[in-house]
C-alpha cells in the first residue's frame, strides 16, 4: 500500500506534464489530489506498522535486473514510516502554499511531484541500488524548480545544489561499487549486504575508508559543515515550496543516507582507529565535531543576516547539525542520540517548512522584500498578524521550547552526546543560546518594531493594504504547527515507531 | 570453406551490399525527377527495409567462418561479433530516418548507399578475427566515413572537417597497418588467435621492445577510430562540420564498430593468458577467483588502455564544459564516453562479463547520441545554428523536443533510471570485478567524479531549453517522422533504463547460441 505513495507521484508527475498549459487551476487542483492522497496513505502505512509495533515490513519484492542480483526492494520500519508521514505532511502543505504559481504551473507541479516521487523512493528503498536511483531522481527536478520559478540568484543557487548534489552522490554510488564488488556482486539488498558486511566480506579497513566516503557523500545533502554552502543560497533562490520541500524533507533524505547506508552498512567505520590526533580518534570524533561546528557556525551566521530568507537557511544548518550529531553518538549502549536525530528530522522538517512558509510566502509575496531593514518599517504585526503569530509560534517551535517537537527532539540528542562525550554537548548548548538570539532578533525586526510608527505612516499604510490572508496560507500553516504541537506533547506517538528501528541499527554496530 | 558456407556467414554484409545498389538504381534510375522529400523517402525506407532483413539473417547465425585446411576463425558469428553487428544494423537505420526533412545533399541515393556500405564494413570488422580482414572491414568503413563527412558541399565547415578526419584517418590508418605487419613479423600468422598464442612467452615477466612498438601503434590507429585523447583532434571538426546524419553514423555506428574490434583484440589475448593459466570463469564469482599474474603483451595492453582512457576521460569532459556550440560538445563528451569504455576495456576479464558491459554501454550510448543529433538538427534547421544559444526556449517553442533533449542529456550525463546510469553502473562495477582492485578502484573514482563534472554541461544546454527565457519565440517545427524517430529513441532510453534487464537479456541470447 505504501508502495503507491511513490507510483502515484511519478503519475502525478507525468500527469502534470502532459496537462493543458493555461490551465492552472486544474494543475493545482492534481497536485493537491496526489499530495493528499500521499499524505493519506502516509498515514495509515503509518497506522498499520504501529498495529505491527513498527517491525520492518517489505513492501514489495521483485527481481530487476537478474544478472546483477538487484531486486527491486521496498521496506519499511519505524524509521522509513516517520520520515515517509514527514514527506506526506509537507508535500500537502507545499502545494498549499503554492497556490500562487501561475508560470508554467503544470510543468512547476510535474517537477514538484517526481521530486515527491524520488524522496519516498529513498526512504521506502530497501535495496541500496534502488535507493540511489531514487536519490539521483530527487537531484534533477530539485534544479529546475530552483532555476525556474526561483528568486535570489536562482541560476546560480540551483546549478551549485545540483553539483553538490551530484558531486554528494558520486561518492556514494562508489561506495556502492566498491561494497558491490567486494561482496561477490550477488545482491544489493541493504539487508544483504549487512549480512555479508557481518560475515566479514568487509573487513575493517575496507570500511575505515567507505565508511567516511559515502558518509560524507550523504552528508553533503544533510547540510554537513564545510559542505553546507550550497543549503542558504539553494534555499534563499528557491521559490517556497521548494525551499520547504529542500529543508523539510531533502536534506533528511542525506541525514536518512548518513543513517542507513554509512552506518548500517559500514558500523565498523566508526571503530577507534588505534591512534588519535589532538583528542580525535576515530571517524565518529571527526564527524560529531563537524555536527558541532555546524550547530554554532550555522547559528551564528544566522544571527548575522539581513536577509530574512538567509537567516532561516542557515538555521537549517544548525538544526541539522543536531541530527548528524545524534547519529554519531549511535552505538550498542547509546541508541536516546539517534533516536533524537530521527525525531529532530521530523521536527525540523515541519517546522522549517513553516518558518519558509512564512517568510518565503505569506511575507515576501506581499512585501516583495526580505530586507530586515526594509520590513522593520513595514508595521507587519499589525497589517499581517496572522504572519506575525504564526512565526511566533514556529520561532518558539524553532528555539526548541517545550511543547513542540523540537524540544523532545534536541533534548534527545544532547542526552545521547552527553553520555558519548560532554564536550559536544557544552558546544551544542552554545548553539541553542545563539539559537534563541537570532529566532528573537528576526522576529522583532521583521515583525515588532513599529513603536515608532507616525500617524503619517499610518495613513500611508492603509491607502495600500496588503493582500489578505488566503485560506491556503492558513490551512498549510495550520497544518505543520498542528504536526508540530501534536509530537511535542505527545512525542510517543512517533518514539514507539523510531526506538525499535534505532536499536535494531545499533545491534548490527556490535 | 566452401563459397556456400562464405555466403551464409556474410549474409548480412550481403544484404546490405545489394541494399546499397538497390537505393542505387531505384534512386538515379527512377526518381531522378521526382521532388527531394519523395527521394529521401524513397531512400530511406529502402535502407531501413535493407536493415532489417539483415537483421533477420543475424538471427540463427552459422557456425564461424574458418579457413580451409585450419580451425582459424577468420569471421567470428553470435557473441559479442553478433551484438555489435545487430547493433550496427539497428543504428545505421535509425540514423538513416535523420536524413528525412533535410536539404543539404541532392544525391540522396548516394549517401544511402554510401552509408549502407560503411555499414557493411562496421559489420565486418565486428565479426572479423584476423588482421587482414579487419583492416579491410576498417578501411571499408572509414573511406565511406570520409565521403559521408564531406557529403554538405556547399558548406565550408563540411569539407573543412572531412578533410581533417581524411588526414588524420589515413595517418592512423598507416599506423594500424605497421603495428599488425609487426605483429605477423613476430608471429608468423594474421589469426588473432594464432597472434595472441605466438606472444604468449610463459615465464617472460615484460613483453619484447618490438611487442611495446607494434602495441602502441595499434593503440594509435585504434585510438583514432574511437576518438580517444591524443588521437581525438579530428572529433570537434568533424562533428561540427558533418551533416547531421553523417555525424550520428560517425558517433554510433563507427564507435560500435571499433569498440567491437577492441573486445575481439581483448577477448582472444584474455583467452589466451588467462586461459593458460586456468582462471576459472566469472560465473564463481569475483571474490573465490585467484589472481592472474599478469604477462608481458597482457600488462603492456592493459597499461596503454589505462592511460588512454585516463586522458580522454579527463580531456573530453574538462574541454566539454568550454564549448558553446553543442555539437562540439558533444564530440568532447564522446571522447569522454570512449575513455569511460576504454577503461572497461583496460580491466577486461575472461568470460563475457566485461564484454557485455562494454557492449551495453557502447550500444545504449549509440541510441543516445543519434536521438541527440537528431534534436540537434532539427534546432539547427530551424535555428541555423548549434550554439548552445539557439536551444533558448526550447520547451515552450518545441516541448516535447525539449523532452525528448532532456531525457537524452540526463542519460549521457548518468541520471537513473535512465539507460545510461545502467551502462556506467554495469561497467564500472565490471571493471571493479577484476583483480587486483586498486587501480580499477582509482581509475573509477575519476571515471565517477568526471561524470559529476559532465553534469554541469549537459545541463548547461538544458537550463537554456527550460529555464532561460527565449530571444525568438517562433515554434521550431520537426518533420513528424523524425519526431516520431526521437520519441521512439528517448522512450526506449527510459524504457531500458527502467528495466535494464531487457537488453540484457536480448544480448545474453546471442551469447547463449555461440
Amino acid at each position: 500500500m505504501l508502495a503507491w505513495t511513490i507510483y502515484l507521484s511519478f503519475a502525478g508527475a507525468a500527469l502534470e506534464a502532459l496537462l493543458p498549459r493555461r490551465n492552472a487551476a486544474l494543475a493545482r487542483g492534481l497536485a493537491l489530489a496526489v499530495a493528499l492522497a500521499g499524505l493519506a496513505l502516509a498515514v495509515l502505512g503509518f497506522a498499520a506498522g504501529g498495529a505491527n509495533h513498527f517491525a520492518r515490513v517489505v513492501i514489495a519484492d521483485a527481481m530487476w535486473v537478474p544478472s546483477m542480483g538487484i531486486r527491486f526492494t521496498l521496506a519499511a520500519d519505524g524509521i522509513s514510516l516517520v520520515l515517509v508521514l514527514l514527506t506526506g505532511l509537507a508535500s500537502v502543505a507545499g502545494v498549499l502554499l503554492s497556490w500562487n504559481i501561475e508560470l508554467r504551473t503544470n510543468e512547476f507541479f510535474a517537477f514538484y511531484l517526481a521530486l515527491i516521487g524520488g524522496v519516498y523512493g529513498v526512504f521506502l528503498s530497501g535495496d541500496l541500488f534502488l535507493l540511489f536511483v531514487f536519490y539521483e531522481i530527487a537531484i534533477v527536478p530539485k534544479y529546475f524548480l530552483i532555476a525556474i520559478w526561483g528568486s535570489t540568484r536562482r541560476e546560480y543557487g540551483a546549478m551549485k545544489l545540483a553539483l553538490y548534489s551530484f558531486v554528494g552522490s558520486a561518492m556514494v554510488l562508489i561506495g556502492l561499487l566498491a561494497a558491490y564488488a567486494r561482496t561477490g556482486g550477488h545482491s544489493t539488498g541493504l539487508v544483504e549486504l549487512a549480512a555479508y558486511a557481518h560475515a566479514g566480506a568487509l573487513p575493517v579497513s575496507f570500511q575505515m575508508w567507505a565508511f567516511p566516503l559515502v558518509f560524507v557523500g550523504f552528508g553533503i545533502l544533510a547540510g554537513m559543515w564545510p559542505f553546507h554552502t550550497w543549503a542558504p543560497t539553494g534555499h534563499v533562490a528557491a521559490p517556497t515550496a521548494a525551499s520547504m520541500l529542500l529543508a523539510g524533507v531533502v536534506m533528511k533524505l542525506g541525514a536518512y543516507g548518513c543513517l542507513r547506508v554509512a552506518m548500517g552498512l559500514f558500523p565498523h567505520g566508526m571503530d577507534p582507529w588505534g591512534f588519535s590526533i589532538i583528542g580525535i580518534g576515530s571517524w565518529r570524533d571527526v564527524f560529531a565535531i563537524l555536527a558541532v561546528i555546524g550547530i554554532v557556525y550555522g547559528a551564528l551566521a544566522a544571527l548575522a543576516q539581513s536577509d530574512f530568507k538567509f537567516v532561516i537557511g542557515y538555521s537549517s544548518v544548525s538544526h541539522m547539525g543536531f541530527v548528524l550529531l545524534g547519529l554519531m553518538t549511535l552505538s550498542a549502549v547509546n541508541t536516546i542520540g539517534a533516536t533524537g536525530a530521527v525525531l529532530q528530522m521530523f521536527s525540523h522538517g515541519v517546522i522549517a517548512g513553516l518558518l519558509f512558509a512564512i517568510v518565503g510566502r505569506i511575507v515576501y509575496e506581499r512585501t516583495h522584500t526580505r530586507d530586515l531593514a526594509e520590513l522593520e518599517k513595514m508595521h507587519l504585526s499589525r497589517r499581517l498578524p496572522f504572519a506575525a503569530w504564526a512565526f511566533v509560534v514556529a520561532g518558539i517551535a524553532s528555539m526548541g521550547l517545550p511543547g513542540f517537537s523540537g524540544f523532545v527532539a534536541e533534548l534527545q540528542v544532547l542526552v545521547g552526546s552527553w553520555k558519548a562525550d560532554p564536550w559536544w554537548t557544552g558546544a551544542a548548548g552554545v548553539g541553542i543560546v545563539v539559537g534563541v538570539a537570532y529566532t528573537w532578533r528576526v522576529l522583532q525586526k521583521a515583525f515588532f518594531s513599529d513603536t515608532h510608527a507616525s500617524l503619517h505612516e499610518l495613513e500611508a499604510e492603509h491607502k495600500h493594504p496588503l493582500a489578505p490572508i488566503t485560506w491556503p496560507e492558513v490551512t498549510g500553516v495550520v497544518m505543520l504547527t498542528a504536526a508540530s504541537l501534536v509530537v511535542g506533547l505527545y512525542p510517543r506517538i512517533l518514539l514507539d515507531a523510531i526506538e525499535p528501528a534505532v536499536k535494531a541499527l545499533a545491534g548490527g554496530m556490535q | 570453406m566452401n563459397f556456400a558456407d562464405l555466403f551464409w556467414v556474410t549474409l548480412p554484409e550481403t544484404v546490405l551490399e545489394i541494399t546499397a545498389l538497390l537505393v542505387l538504381i531505384v534512386d538515379l534510375g527512377f526518381l531522378r525527377k521526382a521532388a527531394l522529400n519523395l527521394r529521401i523517402g524513397v531512400a530511406v525506407f529502402v535502407g531501413v527495409v535493407g536493415c532489417t532483413v539483415a537483421q533477420w539473417a543475424l538471427l540463427h547465425p552459422p557456425a564461424g567462418l574458418t579457413l580451409p585446411g585450419s580451425h582459424d576463425v577468420v569471421l567470428a558469428t553470435g557473441g559479442s561479433a553478433g551484438v555489435a553487428q545487430a547493433a550496427i544494423l539497428a543504428l545505421t537505420g535509425l540514423t538513416l530516418f535523420l536524413l528525412i526533412g533535410t536539404d543539404f545533399t541532392r544525391h540522396v541515393g548516394e549517401f544511402v548507399a554510401v552509408t549502407l556500405m560503411a555499414a557493411t564494413g562496421g559489420l565486418l570488422i565486428a565479426a572479423a578475427q584476423d588482421l587482414l580482414v579487419i583492416f579491410v572491414g576498417l578501411e571499408l568503413l572509414s573511406l565511406g566515413l570520409y565521403i559521408l563527412a564531406a557529403f554538405a558541399k556547399q558548406s565550408g565547415k563540411s569539407a573543412e572537417g572531412a578533410m581533417k578526419y581524411y588526414l588524420f584517418g589515413g595517418m592512423s590508418a598507416a599506423f594500424l597497418l605497421f603495428g599488425f605487419s609487426y605483429l605477423y613479423g613476430i608471429t608468423g600468422s594474421t589469426n588473432l588467435h594464432r597472434v595472441m598464442l605466438g606472444l604468449w612467452m610463459p615465464n617472460a615477466a615484460q613483453a619484447a621492445p618490438l611487442e611495446y612498438l607494434a602495441l602502441v601503434m595499434i593503440a594509435a590507429g585504434l585510438g583514432f577510430k574511437v576518438a580517444a585523447v591524443p588521437f581525438h583532434l579530428w572529433a570537434p571538426d568533424a562533428y561540427e562540420g558533418s551533416p547531421a546524419p553523417s555525424a550520428a553514423f560517425i558517433a554510433s555506428v563507427s564507435k560500435v564498430a571499433s569498440f567491437a574490434l577492441l573486445i575481439s583484440i581483448g577477448t582472444a589475448a584474455w583467452h589466451v593468458f588467462d586461459g593458460a593459466r586456468g582462471v576459472v570463469s566469472i560465473h564463481v564469482g569475483f571474490v573465490a577467483r585467484p589472481e592472474p599474474v599478469y604477462l608481458g603483451f597482457r600488462v603492456a595492453w592493459s597499461e596503454l588502455l589505462m592511460v588512454l582512457a585516463a586522458a580522454s576521460m579527463l580531456l573530453g569532459n574538462l574541454a566539454a564544459l568550454a564549448q558553446t556550440s553543442v555539437r562540439r560538445l558533444l564530440a568532447y563528451s564522446a571522447i569522454a564516453h570512449a575513455g569511460y569504455m576504454l577503461l572497461g576495456l583496460a580491466f577486461f576479464s575472461y568470460g563475457p562479463r566485461s564484454a557485455q558491459a562494454i557492449l551495453y554501454y557502447i550500444v545504449t550510448y549509440g541510441l543516445t547520441t543519434i536521438g541527440a543529433f537528431g534534436v540537434v538538427a532539427v534546432v539547427e534547421r530551424a535555428t541555423g545554428s548549434d550554439k548552445m544559444d539557439a536551444f533558448l526556449g526550447l520547451s515552450k517553442r518545441n516541448p516535447m523536443l525539449a523532452a525528448v533533449l532532456l531525457v537524452l542529456f540526463l542519460s549521457l550525463a548518468g541520471i537513473p533510471p535512465l539507460v545510461g546510469f545502467w551502462a556506467k553502473f554495469n561497467l564500472f562495477a565490471a571493471v571493479l570485478g577484476v583483480y587486483p582492485v586498486g587501480a580499477g578502484l582509482g581509475l573509477v573514482i575519476l571515471a565517477v567524479a568526471m561524470s559529476a563534472v559532465s553534469l554541469y554541461y549537459y545541463l548547461q544546454v538544458l537550463k537554456r531549453a527550460y529555464v532561460m527565457p527565449a530571444v525568438n519565440e517562433a515554434p521550431v517545427k520537426a518533420h513528424p517522422i523524425t519526431m516520431l524517430v526521437l520519441l521512439v529513441i528517448a522512450a526506449l532510453v527510459v524504457v531500458l533504463g527502467c528495466f535494464p534487464g531487457l537488453l540484457q537479456g536480448w544480448m545474453a541470447n546471442f551469447y547463449a547460441g555461440m
